[in-house]
């Protein structure tokens, strides 16, 4: 289907249906119920797994396939935002030309970062690229204050010309809609002690990170893929061919920004203002985190990985010491109150700990990340069923000679 | 004239961090070739030294004296550190005042330990994957010690004051002729610059002048066959680590008093010093030292109200657009060698 082989297809249909069912998926724990703290299904962090599942999937096809590290991601995705927000000052708060531009900046702007970064490769590579990151992030907060606002951030104002559309409505910033429908608008739907809630911005992300998923397919299963995954194994030998490599590389570079670009101008789409911040390092360094808990160079890994990741930000970060004195409430006293202060260091405000234990835990002992566990598992069972073929298997996987 | 001297003396004691830090990390490349990205939190840690020891220094009882009222007519309460308590009011308040120099003592077996721990628990299972892994494990290791440090003193900057004799500032203006109060500078700079200038003879004597130093110089240049040769040099390499993570930890307890020390300071110097390690020449000791004070003295001169009123933001950016210059012109650095980090 859609020029996909079999595999792909089912795989492209199995995101496909968990995105589109997402908001009954995500909220397993009825609404009164103990566990409803867990439920992920309301709007605000269903748009993020998305936009930041687009963000990885596009630093994925740099690094995934040529291996190039860049530290400097989150400068691409800033001047998306930057740019979608001035679509909407500028033009209309039609999320259309914001995301189209989003997407037309951070592509320029990753092409010049990019012809001038690949000239070095590495460590040199991600450290010219942060320097890049960190110099965007600085201007942004200083010099470029006309365009950026600096600390305060970029928002909307009730004088804005919005040329195309109207600057307010009633003494009040008309919202960010796709064609007259709003994206705040959400549809609530109620059932039996469930409450899913089917937000209009919610699908517009899913309906765009199809897009870019489906493309993301396409480039891993083209020659082009190829060719980048040949640049990650082995340059020199490439360049010995007499092939030259910086074409293909400038090119993932720039679609991998533009992919960051388009989860900027996402965000503005959901949330009309952008700020510096969002260009820092400990930013492109999150999305780095996320390819790699995910799997780099896989294709749904990072997608996994974000999604991972913002999950148990926002439910790691709610539970509090109460929470967990109701859930060891069976325990004695000083049994709960023990584990309690063992817990407690990992939780609320002290998460960031425990991303960073997992982080090292994945880097260290399982390098693909969460694809690459999912894998082990399966082996693990499949080599169960059947013991007999089991004595073929170490020849067959034995390494190619050199 | 004045100005010139004044931003130079300015660049000085960033650039002397810079070069600290950028001197542990060549240290580290050099003898192991592992990017560490946790040589900020190595710096960090050094830096909440310093706090701790103030902090344990001034530990102290409280005593109510019926004789003296607080502005509510209550017994006032009065705090009395034991420090003064066990070596007399005058000597104990000193102590106090002198804590940040004490932490120098009080870091070194600390950051040394540190060190050894980092080393044999974790980037010894790295030296054989790629860079890109390397920089990823230790940078999840910054994160999980700065969340360490962020978890025991909280996010907020911890004012740490250098001892009172170093609490004004010295007028360089007239001792050079020129009218007072032109160029003054606070002692505690000097005190710091004069600080890593030691640091930094030290360590390159340490590797010039003994026997230990020549076979680390000796197994940098080529590990195998220094190890062909039966000298343990996974071993002397391991100290080395140390080293490195006790200069780092020493740069940071006396840059306490200038920036008060809070958890994502390494991260902020950390950016900065690898552009100062790959300004230099990655694996490079001289290069480092010498970016190290060269990129402070041109920051501190592009932040002059001059510079930025001709090239506004200029201050913010000058290092990475240096670095990105070099890196573009003299891929090696100002001193790389050939044959380091090429493949």
């Amino acid at each position: 289907m859609l020029g996909l082989n079999k595999k792909d297809t089912y795989m492209f249909l199995l995101v496909l249906a968990l995105v589109v069912f997402a908001p009954f998926l995500l909220n397993p724990f009825p609404e009164n119920s103990e566990l409803a703290q867990f439920n992920a299904g309301y709007p605000d962090l269903m748009q993020r797994f998305l936009i930041f599942g687009i963000f990885a999937i596009g630093f994925n096809i740099l690094f995934g396939l040529t291996g190039y590290l860049s530290f400097g991601h989150a400068a691409f995705l800033g001047v998306g935002s930057y740019a979608g927000v001035w679509m909407m000052k500028l033009l209309t708060m039609n999320v259309i030309p914001a995301i189209f531009m989003s997407v037309v900046f951070a592509g320029l702007f990753s092409l010049l970062v990019g012809y001038i970064s690949l000239r070095r490769s590495g460590i040199y590579f991600s450290i010219l690229t942060l320097a890049f990151a960190q110099m965007s992030f600085s201007l942004a907060y200083s010099v470029l204050t006309p365009i950026t606002n600096g600390e305060t951030g970029l928002q909307l104002a009730l004088d804005d010309p919005r040329v195309i559309g109207v600057s307010q409505v009633d003494g009040s910033i008309p919202p960010a809609n796709f064609f007259g429908m709003p994206m705040r608008e959400s549809f609530e739907m109620s059932m039996g002690g469930w409450l899913f809630t089917f937000n209009a911005g919610y699908y517009l992300c899913a309906v765009v990170m199809m897009i870019a998923f489906y493309i993301a397919i396409r480039i891993f299963r083209s020659p082009f893929g190829m060719m980048l995954r040949a640049v990650k194994s082995n340059q020199q030998r490439m360049n010995f061919t007499g092939l030259n490599s910086k074409p293909y590389t400038l090119a993932a570079f720039v679609i991998s920004g533009m992919y960051a670009g388009l989860a900027g101008g996402l965000m503005v789409a959901m949330d009309p203002l952008a700020g510096a911040e969002r260009m820092q390092w400990t930013a492109s360094g999150e999305v780095v985190l996320m390819t790699i808990l995910g799997g780099a160079g896989t294709l749904i890994g990072p997608v996994l990985g974000a999604g991972f990741i913002k999950y148990c930000e926002n439910i790691f970060s709610k539970i509090n010491d109460n929470i967990l004195y109701d859930w060891f409430a069976a325990l004695p006293d000083g049994l709960a109150d023990a584990l309690v202060f063992i817990i407690h260091p990992f939780i609320g405000k002290g998460w960031h700990l425990t991303l960073g234990i997992m982080f090292m835990l994945i880097v260290i002992f399982l390098p693909g990340g969460i694809m690459e566990g999912m894998e082990r598992i399966g082996r693990l069972f499949k080599r169960r069923k059947p013991p007999s073929q089991d004595k073929s298997a170490p020849q067959a996987s034995a390494a190619p000679a050199e | 004239m004045d100005a010139i001297l004044l931003q130079i003396l300015n660049g000085l004691d960033k650039g002397s961090a810079y070069a600290l830090i950028a001197l542990g990390l060549t240290l580290i490349f050099g003898t192991l070739g592992v990017v560490n990205f946790a040589h900020g939190a190595l710096f960090m840690i050094g830096a909440f030294c310093a706090v701790t020891l103030n902090r344990l220094l001034s530990l102290s009882f409280t005593t109510i004296d019926p004789e003296r009222t607080d502005f509510l007519g209550n017994p006032l309460k009065v705090e009395t550190p034991y420090v003064e308590t066990w070596f007399g009011p005058e000597t104990g308040a000193a102590i106090i005042d002198w804590s940040v120099p004490l932490a120098i003592l009080f870091s070194i077996p600390i950051m040394a330990l540190v060190g050894l721990f980092m080393e044999r628990g974790l980037i010894k299972y790295f030296y054989k994957r790629p860079h890109a892994d390397q920089i990823l494990v230790t940078f999840g290791l910054a994160i999980v010690l700065q969340e360490i440090i962020k978890y025991f003193y909280g996010a907020n900057p911890i004012p740490t004051p250098a001892p009172d004799a170093f609490s004004g500032s010295f007028d360089f203006g007239v001792l050079l002729g020129l009218d007072p109060n032109l160029i003054i500078y606070p002692y505690w700079r000097i005190v710091y610059f004069l600080f890593a200038a030691g640091i930094i003879s030290a360590v390159f004597a340490f590797l010039q002048f003994t026997t230990f130093g020549m076979v680390v110089r000796a197994g940098m240049a080529d590990r195998q066959t220094v190890g062909l040769l039966g000298i343990n040099i996974d071993k002397r390499f391991t100290f080395m680590f140390a080293l490195a993570a006790v200069v780092a930890g020493l740069a940071g307890v006396m840059y306490a008093p200038i920036n008060s020390p809070n958890y994502h300071m390494g991260m902020d110097f950390l950016v900065l010093s690898f552009v100062v390690v790959v300004v230099g020449g990655m694996g490079s000791l001289p290069g480092a030292v010498l970016a190290g004070f060269l990129l402070g003295i041109l920051e501190s001169f592009a932040s002059m109200a001059q510079v930025v009123a001709l090239l506004p933001g200029i201050n913010q950016i000058i290092i990475y657009l240096v670095a990105i210059v070099i890196l573009l012109t003299r891929p090696r650095g100002l001193m790389g060698r050939k044959g380091v980090m090429e493949s």
